[in-house]
């Protein structure tokens, strides 16, 4: 009796201590830039993210270590519909609503997917595309309902905005590691967030978050936030623009014809 | 060369938007029609978010519009007191266009109605440009190009509130000319055009106006309802983007030049038949995207509504 309690309490004191043990594998980040500036020729931008894993002890035995790197965009709700064939021609019919889905979601791995983090750990931490999608709210009278956030990975992920890359994070010596992630032109701003986890077996011992600012510069934001601010300004400046515009085009060809 | 536009967040060839404004520039300088029903479809299918792309067509008809009115006032051809008239209806018609277009925006069926309307419209028109201008063909081969003038006596002239228009010599209701405004206003916060190709039959067929002051009062009359438009969809929706109104405004006046030059070489009954062929193999695609199954059955757009 005393001996089993004793034998559990031990267990105990082992599952307390595991965390502690692998906390001492601590993620050490450098970003080839924190901000991305959204310019009237924006076209892209390729953030390299690299780091060292700081440790006071030797390197664990066992599996060698695993890197995950996700990048995720802001989040919001989408309204996913589908077509179908009424009085024969296609129509919006069924929609639901997902409740949370990132703008942009990148993420590199060291090594499959399947092979660096378990399933469970992936439920912890919602690494995969699928599981950064949340749909608590799907209707249940649709049938097919997960189809829908599926059509949102589907559809995002042939405009380069969600990306799963296996085997593209090269570790050296189980230390310093290294990837790139690109990201595409048709950017959404917003505070980005970079994800680094460290894996053993399948088990996450450590993550890091840091954030990266998109945001548009100059004159793209000026003319966004003038839009969004002062709408009735903008509509009469878009106007006068093309007023202006219109009356040019017709002087200065008049000038060229009587030349 | 790629450029970010602000308004619609996608990133185009800048290139791209210049010639697509060009091309459309030639064809409506050629046809002397603004070109908004070539440009919106074009624009939907290089990308651009179908809200954005009715938007700012808007505005860029208001650049080409006033660009090619200053040509019609020296002339004197533009009736202005039947361009206030038909202006008055327009800006009703644009109001009621944008309630609706925001009501079905919000029930995810604005872009079935945009692309119907267009089915339905240019199907119509289109059609009845080839026939008519078939039989134009056809007459113009057995008598030397005399037509025949004609002014419609109908309904028209029985309605109350009569107003003297003296540059179409005319003596009418304002009914029927603030109706054609209204249909047009409607057509053009919906559809994003200016709706020339709607104004000037229905001006000649049912106002009865001269084919002389047509074009040129029509133009007027557009810039009203589309800087209206344009303003609406500015406050409401946010979505004209300014710097897509401009590349495509370069784009288009030149090409508007060069399309008019090309039009003196080819006689008035080929340009109609050309542009009705042109109209009705844009209403053929848009229908067959309604028709056919399309490749991806989800769209995406953003919460809210219902």
């Amino acid at each position: 009796m005393i001996r089993s309690l004793i034998a559990s309490l031990s267990l105990g004191i082992a599952a307390l201590a595991y965390p502690a043990t692998a906390g001492e594998e601590e993620v050490v980040l450098g970003l080839s830039q924190d901000r991305v500036a959204i310019t009237a020729t924006f076209d892209g931008s390729e953030i390299l993210i690299f780091g060292a894993v700081k440790r006071e002890t030797p390197i664990p035995d066992g599996d060698p270590l695993q890197v995950i790197v996700a990048v995720s965009g802001p989040s919001s709700p989408v309204t996913v519909r589908r077509k179908e064939k009424k009085f024969g021609i296609w129509v919006n019919t069924d929609s639901v609503l997902v409740d949370s889905a990132p703008s942009f979601y990148a993420i590199a791995t060291s090594a499959p997917f399947a092979q660096v983090i378990s399933d469970t750990e992936d439920l912890r931490y919602s690494v995969s595309i699928e599981r950064a999608i949340r749909s608590v709210g799907a209707a249940m009278h649709i049938r097919g309902a997960q189809d829908f956030a599926e059509a949102v990975v589907r559809i995002r992920e042939n405009r380069d905005l969600y990306s799963l890359r296996e085997n593209t994070v090269a570790v050296d010596q189980q230390t310093l590691f290294r990837t790139a992630i690109d990201m595409p032109a048709d950017l959404t701003e917003g505070e980005y967030k970079a994800r680094i986890l460290l894996t053993r077996s399948g088990e996450v011992v450590s993550h890091f978050e840091t954030d990266i600012d998109v945001r548009k510069v100059g004159l793209e934001r000026f003319l966004f936030a003038l839009s969004r601010e002062q709408p009735f300004v903008y509509g009469l400046m878009s106007l006068a623009i093309a007023i202006a515009a219109g009356w040019g085009a017709s002087a200065a060809f008049r000038l060229l014809r009587n030349s | 060369m790629q450029i970010y536009l602000p308004i619609a967040e996608v990133s185009v060839n800048a290139f791209l938007l210049l010639g697509l404004g060009g091309i459309v520039g030639v064809l409506s300088g050629m046809f002397g029609v603004g070109g908004g029903f070539l440009m919106t479809p074009l624009l939907f299918f290089i990308g651009i978010p179908p809200t954005v792309a009715v938007a700012t067509e808007a505005n860029q008809i208001v650049a080409s519009s006033f660009s090619g009115v200053l040509a019609h006032f020296r002339r004197r051809t533009v009736d202005i007191k039947m361009g206030v008239v038909l202006q008055i209806g327009g800006v009703i018609g644009a109001a009621l266009g944008v309630v609706v277009f925001n009501y079905l925006k919000s029930l995810g069926q604005v872009d079935l109605l945009v692309k119907l309307c267009y089915v339905v419209f240019l199907g119509v028109v289109g059609g009845l440009m080839f026939i008519e201008s078939l039989n134009a063909m056809r007459k113009s081969k057995r008598s030397g190009g005399a037509t025949p003038v004609r002014r419609q006596r109908g309904w028209v002239h029985v309605l109350p509130f009569k107003m003297r228009f003296r540059t179409s010599g005319l003596y009418i209701s304002v009914i029927p000319p603030i109706l054609v405004g209204v249909c047009v206003g409607i057509l053009a916060a919906i559809m994003g055009v200016g709706g020339g190709f709607i104004m000037v039959p229905a001006m000649i067929y049912i106002l009865g106006m001269p084919t002389k002051v047509v074009v040129g009062t029509s133009l007027f009359q557009i810039i009203l309802v589309t800087a209206f438009t344009t303003m609406l969809h500015a406050t409401t929706n946010y979505t004209v983007d300014i710097v897509l109104a401009v590349l495509l405004l370069v784009g288009g006046v030149i090409g508007a030049q060069i399309g008019t030059r090309i039009g003196v070489y080819l006689k008035a009954e080929q340009l109609r038949i050309l542009l009705a062929l042109m109209v009705i193999a844009v209403c053929a695609k848009l229908g067959l995207d309604l028709l056919l199954m399309p490749a991806e059955l989800y769209s995406l757009g953003p919460a809210g509504g219902h």
